[in-house]
């Protein structure tokens, strides 16, 4: 690579970097260009929270700039809950709301010129355990232990353990595959805009906006979407109709 | 030339990486017709439009997944380089 426009190909850099190191339990632990990512990221949200609370307290009949996007947003948010989970929206709404914010503005986090910290297997991997814990826990407290066991040993009858084993690798594989996508379209947009600082700088300029209105903002804003919305039909898929109020109820 | 089982290695894995790739040919059939049957049916039924596009976008990136796996295998062979000892 020593002609032409591929001169700088030496300047290709996607990696995370350690920025510094300490011992735990022996271990060498690095604290890495992902985590200070991850901390503007959640310190920019916890302040747009706070701002937004204070707008809030104060909302008026007529909203203004401000509170017209935060009640846009609000009500994207809680729209999209309740079209996919139904009568359990309101107990879920929060945390979906929450890792919806966290995932979009980490994959749109390129276009501030941070590293994306979803492009860290280890933060899309804590999110996928944290949705594997939701889906177990509201198994659990949904379904009793012989409708757990019956629908672990389908579609053959529930003496017949047989296929208990592959159901078992099919519910372990839920988090790996849902972090693993997340992981590797956010991955393969930061290594595709690498390549073409590195590779094109000569004549990198205005154009590889357009490939970050695609890699950054639409791809970013669909896997959330995919993510959040996966989140919920599995966890909707365990509780079914469990959560409706029933008829006398209302 | 003198070539090392360190370039050698390097080589294959070079190959290896492109041959992973290959992976992306499934999704982009199974993302083509899923995109079709979805235009499909918004023209059968303009109304559900939204639910359609939010039910195409879910299984497209469930079908993704594959060929995702591909993509990881290649960067991996690529830029960790584990086959180096």
């Amino acid at each position: 690579m020593s002609h032409g426009l591929l001169v700088s190909a030496d300047n290709i850099d996607f990696m995370i970097h350690g920025l510094f190191s300490y011992e735990l339990f022996g271990q060498t632990v690095w604290i890495t260009t992902s985590h200070v990512c991850i901390l503007i990221v959640m310190l920019s949200l916890i302040l747009f929270a706070i701002a937004a609370n204070r707008k809030l307290a104060h909302a008026t009949d007529v909203p203004d700039n401000f509170q017209n996007v935060i009640e846009l947003m609000v009500e994207f948010l809680d729209s999209i809950v309740k079209g996919a989970m139904g009568g359990s929206a309101k107990r879920f709404s929060n945390y979906i709301s929450t890792i919806f914010l966290f995932i979009f503005f980490s994959n749109i986090s390129g276009l501030f010129g941070l590293r994306p910290p979803t492009a860290d297997y280890g933060t899309t991997f804590a999110l996928g355990v944290i949705t594997f814990c939701l889906i177990h826990f509201n198994q659990f407290k949904y379904q009793s232990l012989k409708e757990i066991w019956v629908d672990m040993c389908s579609p053959l009858p529930p003496w017949l353990p047989i296929w208990f084993p592959i159901n078992l690798i099919s519910e372990i594989a839920v988090p790996i595959s849902l972090s693993l996508r997340l992981f590797a379209n956010v991955l393969s947009g930061t290594v595709m805009m690498a390549l073409v600082y590195g590779l094109l700088s000569a004549i990198a300029y205005v154009w590889p906006s357009v490939l970050h209105i695609y890699f950054d903002l639409f791809s970013g804003g669909i896997q959330t979407y995919v993510f959040t919305m996966l989140t919920m039909t599995y966890i909707k898929n365990v509780i079914g109709d469990r959560d409706e109020v029933p008829a006398e109820a209302k | 030339m003198n070539i090392t089982g360190e370039d050698l290695i390097l080589a294959c894995s070079a190959i290896g990486a492109g041959l992973a790739v290959i992976a992306g040919i499934g999704p982009g059939i199974g993302q083509g017709i899923a995109a079709g049957h979805a235009a499909a049916a918004v023209g059968r039924n303009p109304g559900a439009q939204g639910q359609i596009m939010s039910t195409m976008l879910l299984g497209q990136a469930v079908a993704e997944t594959t060929g995702l796996y591909g993509l990881l295998v290649a960067m991996l062979l690529l830029f960790v380089k584990p086959l180096v000892g």
